[in-house]
């Protein structure tokens, strides 16, 4: 057993938060922390792009300005992230992605979010649609930093935060389900924080 | 010394010194001096020179000449999930 | 007595705290006492981890910065938004209890047998594994001679000023201070640059083993200047620190 560290608290604790609102295991942060697994990428947004994708086909690009004209919404949102921090209230501008995908026809049942960096991340689509997410391009009145993910982002606040991938760049639309990086290192295939699901077989 | 990747600047961004603690755990043994081939672009250099990430939900190693990942560690409950399949090989150096 | 130092060194054993002292506003040197402590050499680090009430860890590295022989010390800088540094410079407290695993590393050590020139460049808190090695020169009379290039915020973030200025012959310590200077100061000011490591580190013919430690940022623009200058890449030891304090 490990003896307690007299006084240790770990980071910064939100003392006014509501213990319904913070999952198993977790504790709630003013902080940010920034989490990567990788150098930060640092897209120039002329080169930017988002796309929806299916076996190898692209269906449909947006480009930056493309993006920005489409209907925004400010998201207020609880983040989970699998290291334990919770972040509650978090304030985003997004479009949800129930908008991007009406643009397309498709028969998905799965999505493969891909990123610059190579990240990647796999959710099924009945957890992408239905108002649960957006690609968030705002974060807190500013642009989204490069180091929480930007020019834009992944968010998925009902699943762990690893699943709301940072430098996003589209969806790979799947018949069955492919893992993505940290579910093929050994965390949870679905990962919803309500019911612990941090690693693989939980 | 010089990875071409964008961002090696990135303060986040640690060298395999960092990662020693673990590998000592999990391999028994000093492991930064131990002499590493890249699978992805066949580099060889030492533990040490790794590019090593430990802000994350795992421990991740990658090349410093090419940018991939070399190694995953996870900690998962009371074990140490490895996953060396980004190496084509690791040889510990003696004594 | 040997197994019980080998088992030590690969997994956590509990320390106890048994001195602190402030070096600087920001850094605190943390002297502890390790049962099962197998010794350590010159440019080694230990992990801390810490436990919370509810079971919440957190790891991280320390260089070590006594020499081998002496007591195991760590010094500590305190990081703005830091989740362990401020509990090591602000709560701990002799007769507390941390765990520490090590020591580690093989790569980034100094050991003193070989009579090459040595350049040591440390920027901020990279000048502590620095501190074992010169150390530990002293202590066993090694004839390597010896700079160390000192790249420091200010002269109150210098840390073991005192002992630096008082190296016996055959070290050198050169100072830079990149915002602020003390009235009539007459050494070097601003980013360690390649006109001033070409002042200072002994020529490439020297064959000089070098060493760079500090923050991500500087050593990798140290080391890239040193390799444009000449020096074998493979001559050049790194170690790397997060965040960018100190510089």
């Amino acid at each position: 057993m490990s003896p307690v560290s007299r006084g240790f608290h770990g980071r910064r604790r939100e003392p006014e938060a509501e213990a319904s609102r913070v999952p198993p295991g977790q504790y709630a942060t003013t902080d940010f922390p920034v989490l990567s697994a990788g150098p930060t990428p640092h897209t120039a947004l002329e080169k930017w792009s988002f796309s929806l994708r299916r076996a190898g086909d692209t269906l449909k690009t947006w480009t930056w300005e493309e993006i920005q004209d489409q209907p925004a919404e400010d998201v207020t949102a609880d983040i989970h992230c699998v290291t334990r921090w919770s972040k509650l209230d978090t304030r985003w501008k997004a479009v949800s992605i129930d908008t991007l995908l009406a643009q397309v026809d498709h028969q998905a049942r799965f999505v493969l979010a891909f990123c610059d960096g190579g990240y990647t991340t796999n959710l099924p689509l009945a957890d992408v649609t239905g108002g649960q997410a957006w690609l968030a391009y705002g974060y807190d009145g500013s642009p989204l930093p490069p180091e929480h993910g930007g020019p834009a982002r992944l968010l998925v606040p009902h699943l762990y935060f690893w699943k709301s991938a940072k430098w996003v760049r589209g969806l790979d639309l799947l018949a069955t389900d492919e893992p993505g990086f940290w579910e093929r290192y050994g965390y949870n295939n679905y990962g919803d924080p309500w019911r612990e699901q941090r690693y693989a077989g939980d | 010394m010089h990875a071409p990747h964008e961002n090696d600047r990135d303060v986040r961004a640690l060298d395999g010194n960092a990662i020693g603690g673990l590998f000592l755990e999990i391999f028994g043994t000093e492991m930064t001096t131990a002499f590493t081939t890249c699978a992805t672009c066949g580099s060889t250099s030492t533990v040490a020179e790794a590019v090593v990430y430990l802000q994350a939900p795992g421990a991740v190693m990658r090349c410093r000449t090419c940018g991939a990942i070399l190694a995953v560690v996870v900690r998962r409950h009371a074990t140490n999930c490895v996953d060396l399949l980004g190496l084509a090989a690791l040889e510990p150096v003696p004594g | 007595m040997a197994g019980t130092a080998v088992r030590g060194r690969l997994t956590w054993q509990v320390a106890t705290v048994g001195s602190v002292t402030d070096e600087t506003t920001s850094v605190r040197t943390i002297e502890l006492e390790v049962p099962a402590w197998a010794g350590h050499r010159a440019g080694q680090h230990l992990d801390v981890r810490l436990t919370a009430e509810d079971g919440y860890t957190a790891e991280r590295s320390y260089s070590i910065a006594s020499a081998p022989g002496e007591p195991v010390m760590i010094t500590v800088e305190r990081l703005e938004d830091g989740e362990v540094s401020p509990y090591l410079t602000e709560e701990l407290r002799a007769g507390d209890e941390i765990e520490i695993r090590g020591p580690i590393g093989g790569y980034f050590v100094w050991d003193g047998a070989d009579p090459s020139p040595v350049l040591l460049v440390a920027g901020g808190s990279g000048v502590v594994p620095f501190r074992s090695m010169l150390r530990h020169r002293e202590r066993i009379d090694a004839s390597a001679p010896v700079r160390l290039l000192y790249s420091a915020r200010s002269p109150g973030d210098v840390i073991y000023r005192a002992e630096l200025d008082k190296q016996p012959a055959g070290v050198e310590v050169i100072y830079t201070l990149t915002r602020e200077q003390p009235p009539g100061w007459t050494g070097h000011r601003g980013r360690i640059n390649a006109a001033l490591l070409g002042e200072v580190a002994w020529p490439a013919g020297e064959h000089p083993a070098c060493y760079v430690c500090g923050p991500t940022p500087f050593v990798e623009t140290v080391a890239d200047t040193l390799v444009s200058l000449g020096y074998p890449a493979l001559q050049i030891r790194t170690e790397r620190y997060g965040g960018a304090g100190g510089t």
